[in-house]
């Protein structure tokens, strides 16, 4: 077990590594810094010097072993864009991408495993057949596009008539931004005021959606799995209430391997989280990305790119150990059940 | 976890009677949604495949456009140049119906391509990690993990970063689909190559494998011969999914601006314009390529849903 | 951030004053990029820092010069290279320093150290001594006509107060520096920062003790600003009340917002032209199909792909009527432009083609364009309907639209051959233009200049506009060059932009050239 655990944590130090390796090689292709930096009058004596400053001018090797050494230490060196330090701005970023992240997560769990549950009971039931289709659509058309029409119908709204009653869809929801926020121990949150409360609301459904749709899915296919397992067709001979098979042996059953690829899904969360973000002008790390890309700002998207590794990493490897904790078969052998 | 090989049937008459009257075939026939979306998929790739037989104005081709022509309202004659069109203009004064039908193209190319990559690497991948196993599984797994770190928008912009740089500039204008054909395969094949795997360790404990391998078949052929036939019905699946997961990828990209280019637009560059016409009356400019990219991506899921439950016994 | 402390209180205080009419909530697509006055040259960056900070001389709305912290200047009697400032008495900063002579010299030697994005506009300053408490003098190289014009963007900052937080070094943004100056002020105008979270909200209040608290309407008594990126997500916000003022409407919105009740919008030329340059200076360029020569460098192929743009119907299409088709790359605000130049663009297909046969390119050429997608109005639209003109006369372009931070180094690094580019002219004079568009690229000037032109009389030229101080002169000379421009074709000129500022109803103000409210001008109903 102990040895176990070592190697994996030896690779997933291993996986890290390659992945900073690969962002801060591949963050040497996206633009020029020194462009943006320098407004519209400068000359080509101010680039050559601040191309020394910035160590751009050096070997590509002692740039990333530069990189490596600071990031280790927690320090990603000071955004071009602020001149500010980076992992001061992420922090100060993060909770509001925590914060969606989290809410929309919640949507996507609760909704998913009510209506995944649904479903899989009422197996050929017209109106679980509807909601299959029709959460379909949550996964057809682009993020961006669904956030555009949210803000389109309920932050400024449209002018419908159905049957002689016209009403505006409008329902007054904020279109961007986090309305207020409540500072908290250096953490931000805009759960605790009104205004933050509703401008949650859009940007949740907008990322949430299509996790939803995949939890649905899975808590469908396994509950149907389940259902068909030879101790709950004995329960059901036995005569035991189907609300109590459904929801005292068969869900139970379901919910293992839901919350694992759920801890999974986190992860995408936030990176998806960037469209979501850019759409709401929600000011979170994946919006701090995408103005960084715009900007070549190298130190915010190395340092981006090293914590939604961390992230993941760190969540499989949890995953992986819960694994081996609860049956080492499941290490070999997932696909006999 | 999946059907019996079908058994091979001979070359006769009744073959096609034999194929209608399979399990499949009886489930196609009984299942409307999945026979509905069948015919709205076949529409919508021929209507992308013969688009320059059946699209009246080829928008590609920036010589014939006239500007002039932009903002038509379908089925409305300009006001300056007296021509009308079914589904209108765009702001660039090509015809909508002619550009969806060229886009599409691109789409579904970008869409087919990208699966076949992501399924021909994660298949070999996932085969080999699970049949050979050790150190190579470690490697290829672990590769695995670094892949679903990246998630695909970001592998797509570094990949576009990368390949922008160096690209000679005549090839530019093409290199935006082989960019996103690549950043999109390069993060699907993940999917394919764990379920390969898992279904590659079960069956290679299984008698026939052993009794394969006694005989002295070599492992590729094990591998090929024996084991691949039996993962087929979960690709197959995963193949139809990630299909419309690749067109909606190649739409979220071209909003984050590395999508095709605006003078050979995709389904998902022209939403991208789309959406900036949506609050000035400008409907059909967005309405008809995103109900176009809705039926697309809808009907494909819909016939991966049903396909899914199909080819997995359990689930009748 | 340590202005962050404040913020929760703020918050409260927010809620409060939410209700009263003079709160402006403010958006635009982007934020500014530091609080240091003189660490950045670009226009959000000023725009911010005019609400808080002061210079000598502002522009007010029209374009026009208006004393602020100078109430008059003049070039002195007796030496030409001296111009003499009188500053205006009983001014305090927002910590109740006073303003005085001492804060000049000090804060213009500022902009001109090392670290200041501001000191090329200082080059032709050698001094800047103290005469007395509320007059200032400007030494300069040679006379110097133009030097109050490079000034309306030099914000003074207190000396005391500089030095007392250890700011004196401008802030080396690219080094990654964070200084005292650039997360909290302490200027004379008519603003007090009061919270800012970059990126995400800037709240200013009213200051009480303005100096022009008489002078100006000053009816916005917090401003609280927000940039918002997307512009769908920018109409929206305005659209549904939940701002009061955007600066840039996308042109196609302009008539939903206008129709909207309770909004307007107010459109003004900008002090911007929209051009595409060409790279004729090389034997050989390496985005095209042709092989050993260079199609642009024979004036008749530029003067071709010029006939060849039809300007109007980019006006009328692209742009919805919201911009002046160009013949010359000057705005009309600027010194030197003239009418006969700037409407000498027409559009003749056929005698383009003409022109392509004589030049040997019958057949037509293929070339790159490189066009940025999110620095102009509707950029990556122009581009795309110049690949449609440029398709006529048998120019095939394949069109390369990306983010300006990919685009702009292209120019730089003379890797595109060509490309779009736009200008605005904060001095309002020529020089301005030739000394980065049209001298030959060099250390001091021409870095702009993308189009390989050379001509060492031309550039002699320029360089003599500095200090020529009989005007007539100057202006002839300026003439003379902008002959050869446009004789040359350097540039394909597209169209001056215009303004497009959105709000509500209660907001009055004029739309300013500059595209930099200053929110002292502004009314609230």
């Amino acid at each position: 077990m102990f040895g176990y655990i070592m190697r994996r944590i030896a690779q997933s130090a291993l996986v890290l590594l390659v992945v900073g390796f690969v962002a801060f090689a591949m963050f040497r292709f996206v633009g020029d810094p020194i462009d943006n930096m320098l407004g519209q009058e400068r000359t080509l004596e101010d680039i050559e010097r601040l191309r020394a400053q910035l160590g751009l001018d050096d070997n590509f090797l002692v740039q990333y072993y530069r990189f490596l050494e600071q990031a280790v230490q927690g320090n990603f060196g000071l955004s071009y864009r602020q001149g500010r330090e980076v992992s001061e701005i992420l922090l100060e970023r993060l909770p509001a991408t925590l914060e969606l992240a989290f809410v929309s997560g919640l949507l996507a769990l609760v909704g998913g495993i009510v209506l995944g549950i649904f479903t899989a009971i009422r197996k050929r039931g017209v109106s679980s057949n509807i909601i299959m289709s029709v959460s379909l659509i949550g996964v057809s058309l682009p993020t961006f596009l669904i956030g555009v029409l949210l803000i389109y119908l309920f932050s400024v709204g449209v002018n419908l008539s159905l049957f002689g009653w016209s009403f505006n869809t409008s329902l007054g929801l904020p279109s961007f931004g986090r309305g207020e926020v409540v500072e908290i121990g250096g953490w931000t949150t805009g759960f605790l005021t009104e205004s933050g409360l509703k401008a949650l609301i859009l940007p949740a459904i907008t990322l949430g959606l299509y996790q939803m749709t995949l939890i649905m899915r899975l808590v469908r296919t396994e509950m149907l799995e389940v259902l068909r397992m030879d101790y709950i067709r004995f329960a059901r001979a036995r005569g035991i209430r189907s609300r109590v098979i459904n929801f005292r042996h068969a869900l139970k059953n379901t919910m293992v391997p839901v919350i694992t690829i759920t801890g999974l899904q986190l992860g995408s969360i936030i990176a998806f989280a960037i469209i979501t973000e850019t759409v709401f002008q929600w000011p979170g790390v994946g919006l701090l990305f995408i103005n960084a890309v715009q900007f070549v700002d190298i130190p915010v998207m190395a340092a981006y790119l090293m914590m939604i590794s961390v992230m993941f990493v760190a969540i499989n490897l949890i995953v992986d150990m819960l694994y081996f904790a609860i049956d080492p078969r499941l290490r070999v052998d997932r696909g006999g059940s | 976890m999946t059907d019996a090989p079908m058994p091979q049937a001979k070359p006769e008459a009744g073959k096609i009677a034999r194929w209608w009257d399979s399990d499949f075939m009886y489930s196609f026939r009984h299942a409307p949604v999945a026979m509905v979306s069948f015919f709205v998929v076949l529409i919508l790739v021929s209507a992308a495949l013969l688009a320059p037989l059946i699209a009246p104005y080829n928008p590609f081709n920036p010589a014939t456009l006239n500007l002039m022509n932009g903002f038509t309202p379908p089925g409305e004659a300009n006001a300056f140049t007296g021509e009308s069109f079914i589904l209108g203009t765009d702001d660039q004064g090509r015809d909508v119906f002619s550009t969806i039908l060229y886009g599409m193209r691109i789409s579904l190319f970008v869409g087919f391509s990208a699966v076949l990559l992501a399924m021909f690497l994660g298949v070999f991948l996932g085969l080999v990690a699970g049949y050979v196993g050790g150190w190579v599984e470690t490697i290829i797994m672990r590769v695995a993990d670094v892949q679903l770190t990246f998630p695909s928008i970001l592998v797509a912009m570094l990949i576009f970063g990368i390949a922008k740089g160096i690209t000679p500039a005549e090839y530019r204008d093409q290199m935006a689909i082989w960019v996103l054909i690549l950043a999109i395969g390069l993060s699907d094949w993940v999917q394919f190559a764990r379920v390969v795997r898992g279904t590659t360790l079960v069956e290679k404990n299984k008698e026939y494998v052993q009794a394969a391998k006694l005989i002295g078949r070599s492992r590729m052929s094990i591998m090929l011969r024996h084991i691949l036939p039996n993962v087929l019905s979960p690709v197959l699946v995963i193949a139809t999914i990630s299909l419309a997961l690749a067109i909606i990828a190649e739409a979220t990209l071209s909003f984050l601006g590395v999508g095709a280019p605006p003078t050979k637009p995709s389904l998902g560059t022209l939403i991208r314009i789309g959406q900036e016409f949506m609050f000035s009356g400008e409907w059909w400019i967005l309405l008809f390529p995103a109900a176009t990219l809705l039926a697309l991506a809808l009907s494909i899921n819909l016939l991966g849903d049903w396909l899914r439950d199909a080819l997995n016994p359990r689930m009748r | 951030m340590k202005t962050k402390l404040i913020l929760a209180a703020t918050l409260l205080a927010t809620t409060a004053l939410a209700a009263s009419a003079e709160t402006l909530r403010w958006a635009r697509a982007g934020d500014s990029l530091t609080l240091d006055p003189h660490a950045q040259n670009e226009g959000p960056t000023h725009t911010l820092a005019h609400q808080i900070y002061e210079p000598l001389i502002i522009r007010d709305h029209s374009g026009a010069f208006q004393a602020a912290l100078a109430t008059d200047w003049a070039p002195k009697e007796d030496d030409p290279n001296v111009w003499v400032f009188n500053l205006r008495q009983g001014v305090t900063y927002h910590d109740g320093a006073d303003f005085t002579s001492e804060d000049v010299v000090f804060s213009i030697n500022r902009a001109k150290s090392e670290n200041s994005a501001m000191k090329e506009l200082l080059t032709s300053v050698v001094e800047v001594r103290a005469v007395d408490d509320h007059t200032v003098e400007f030494v300069t190289d040679g006379p110097n006509p133009i030097l109050p014009a490079n000034l309306t963007n030099l914000f003074m900052m207190d000396k005391g107060w500089t030095e007392a937080n250890a700011a004196e070094a401008v802030q080396d943004i690219a080094g990654g520096e964070t200084t005292f100056a650039s997360s909290n002020t302490n200027g004379t105008g008519a603003y007090v920062l009061v919270s800012r979270e970059p990126d995400v909200k800037t709240v200013l209040n009213a200051n009480e003790n303005y100096w022009g608290k008489d002078e100006f309407p000053l009816e916005v008594s917090e401003i609280v600003y927000t940039p918002i990126q997307n512009a769908a997500t920018r109409v929206a916000a305005l659209l549904s009340g939940e701002v009061d003022f955007i600066q840039d409407v996308p042109v196609q919105d302009l008539g939903r917002v206008g129709d909207t009740d309770g909004l307007v919008v107010k459109t003004a030329p900008q002090n911007r032209v929209i051009f595409f340059g060409m790279n004729g200076g090389a034997d050989d360029i390496e985005n095209d199909n042709v092989d050993g020569a260079n199609p642009l460098s024979d004036v008749r192929v530029r003067q071709a792909m010029s006939m060849a743009i039809n300007r109007d119907a980019i006006k009328q299409v692209v742009m919805r009527d919201q911009s002046a088709p160009a013949g010359m790359i000057a705005p009309p605000f600027v010194n030197g432009w003239n009418q006969a130049m700037d409407s000498s663009s027409a559009t003749d297909v056929e005698k383009a083609k003409a022109l392509m046969a004589d030049a040997g390119y019958g057949d037509g050429f293929s070339i790159q364009l490189d066009c940025p997608n999110d620095r102009y109005v509707n950029d990556e639209g122009i581009c795309q309907a110049a690949v449609g003109m440029l398709a006529q006369i048998g120019v095939t372009v394949n069109l390369n639209a990306q983010p300006k931070a990919q685009h702009f180094p292209l120019i730089q690094n003379s890797q595109t051959d060509f490309y779009m580019l736009g200008w605005g002219v904060p001095t309002y004079d020529s020089e301005y233009i030739f000394n980065f568009l049209v001298h030959t690229r060099g250390d001091e000037r021409g870095s702009w200049n993308g189009t390989g032109f050379s001509d060492a009389a031309t550039d002699e030229k320029i360089v003599s506009l500095a200090s020529e101080t009989d005007l007539d002169a100057r202006n002839a000379t300026i003439n003379d060059i902008w002959t050869v421009v446009q004789d040359q074709q350097l540039y394909i000129p597209i169209h001056h932009q215009v303004l497009n500022w959105g709000m509500t109803g209660a907001v009055g103000t004029e739309v300013s050239p500059e595209d930099d409210p200053k929110f002292k001008f502004f009314t609230m109903n």
